[in-house]
């Protein structure tokens, strides 16, 4: 299982190298929702930085479902997909491989997205180790969900419309949980509040890790 | 001491029924085929030929009857029969941003295959120099062709199901891929050729089986006359 998965996301990880389509289209995309974010706000500088943990999440989740939709339409390209079954790989080892390498990609589009809230929002971070913990967790929720709805719209031809329906409401979790973390270390201290939220991170990425890791075979066999 | 048990088929299938929603792929399939055999599956076009193959590789699953692969279950051990078995399709399964040479390894390393056999498979199918280093967006069809052929002979599987594996390819290449059908069956690989150029597979094959409306509908053994170039090939119904 875990040299499929480093074998898949590898592979994954060395098309987006070459393609450059995460930081040449999603990057600037999560760019331009903050900016637009800020516009949205108005010139209030207080107020663009009591939102910027709550915008922060809303333009990774954007984000997310752009790298999910580019890591199902690499496999869907020249029946791809049909590749990867007869390969015989494990399928557990597939989903952590693809989950992995979108996960690696938010990562970079998180940093990039972390340095636009300080610049343009002028958010202060007092606790860093939370929002590092409360970002890797989220990223782990985001890229495991991502790739098992990303798996379940892809036999489909109305994929790019579904899998944002499905995907958005899921992770909604994610969205609240991050935003509450971050509220948390932008006010100083760690408050009990903050590591609450982190043990519904970790819950949520264990349950969907697990599942994924399970329903995936049968997801790739059926769609 | 007890007789060794004789190996299972390669390929048996019964009363084989697929579907496609309510659609029929196939209605009623029987058909066995022996270790070492090369067979030809011939019909029109949407009598089945894919399907048959698709059915054989796992990657769709019989609504009723039963079928076998290399003596397994291709939907309950599903990995164990796929790592056993190659299919070359109509779509040549190559992702553009990867070059040529990261295509065939990663095909190969995913279907659990040593790597040894890379550079040679890549040389038959004349993949050399540059085109090695060119990403496969930039190949033609035919090119495209060759790398999911070199795919194949680098693993070397026990099972070849070759769906069409002639169009596309030029004149090089197709003699390139009858020697490779040809070496497969003599090493002992089962090779199962769906096609619509029957004069230039039965050349290979040892039976021909006529497909129509998702059955079979006739076999013939084909027979070579001695001394004769292969391509001479006697028809025994």
């Amino acid at each position: 299982m875990w040299r499929d998965a480093a074998l898949v996301a590898g592979k994954d990880l060395r098309i987006e190298a070459r393609s450059r389509v995460g930081l040449s289209q999603v990057a600037p995309f999560g760019i331009v929702a903050l900016v637009l974010f800020a516009f949205a706000l108005g010139p209030d500088r207080s107020l663009m930085a009591r939102g910027a943990p709550g915008l922060f999440w809303v333009a990774v989740l954007f984000c997310t479902v752009l790298a999910i939709q580019r890591s199902v339409s690499v496999e869907s390209a020249d029946g791809a997909r049909d590749a990867l079954r007869l390969s015989g790989m494990d399928p557990a080892g597939q989903f952590l491989g693809k989950a992995a390498a979108v996960a690696a990609q938010l990562v970079v589009l998180e940093v990039v997205l972390g340095m636009g809230v300080v610049l343009l929002y002028g958010a202060k971070i007092e606790v860093a180790w939370l929002i590092v913990v409360s970002s890797l967790l989220g990223t782990v929720g985001l890229a495991a969900t991502g790739t098992l709805y990303g798996a379940l719209s892809a036999g489909l031809r109305v994929r790019e419309t579904l899998l944002p329906f499905l995907l958005l409401p899921i992770a909604a979790p994610i969205l609240l949980a991050g935003t509450r973390i971050w509220q948390a270390a932008m006010v100083g201290g760690v408050p009990a509040d903050g590591t609450q939220w982190l043990r519904l991170l970790v819950v949520f990425d264990a349950v969907y890790v697990a599942i994924g890791v399970v329903v995936y075979g049968p997801i790739q066999e059926s769609a | 001491m007890a007789p060794a048990a004789p190996l299972p088929p390669a390929l048996f299938l019964h009363d084989a029924v697929a579907l496609s929603g309510r659609f029929p792929l196939l209605a009623g399939v029987d058909l066995e085929v022996a270790n070492g055999e090369t067979v030809l599956v011939e019909g029109p076009n949407g009598a089945g030929k894919t399907s048959l193959l698709r059915v054989c590789a796992g990657l769709v699953p019989l609504a009723s009857g039963r079928v076998a692969v290399l003596g397994l279950d291709p939907v309950r051990q599903r990995n164990q029969v796929r790592r056993r078995v190659g299919m070359l399709s109509h779509a040549s399964h190559l992702y553009d941003d990867l070059t040529v040479r990261e295509n065939v390894r990663f095909a190969v390393r995913a279907a659990g295959a040593g790597t040894d056999r890379i550079d040679d498979a890549c040389d038959r199918l004349g993949l050399t120099g540059r085109v090695l280093k060119t990403s496969a967006v930039k190949l033609s069809a035919g090119q495209r062709r060759r790398v999911a052929l070199a795919v194949l002979a680098a693993r070397w599987p026990e099972l070849w199901l070759l769906d069409e594996p002639h169009a596309g390819l030029d004149a090089s290449a197709r003699d390139t891929l009858d020697e490779l059908i040809g070496e497969a069956a003599s090493g002992g690989a089962t090779v199962v050729v769906a096609s619509h150029e029957a004069h230039q597979v039965e050349a290979l094959a040892t039976r021909a089986v006529t497909v129509a409306g998702g059955r079979v509908v006739s076999q013939r053994a084909i027979v070579r006359s001695a001394g004769k170039p292969a391509k001479d090939v006697a028809h025994v119904a």
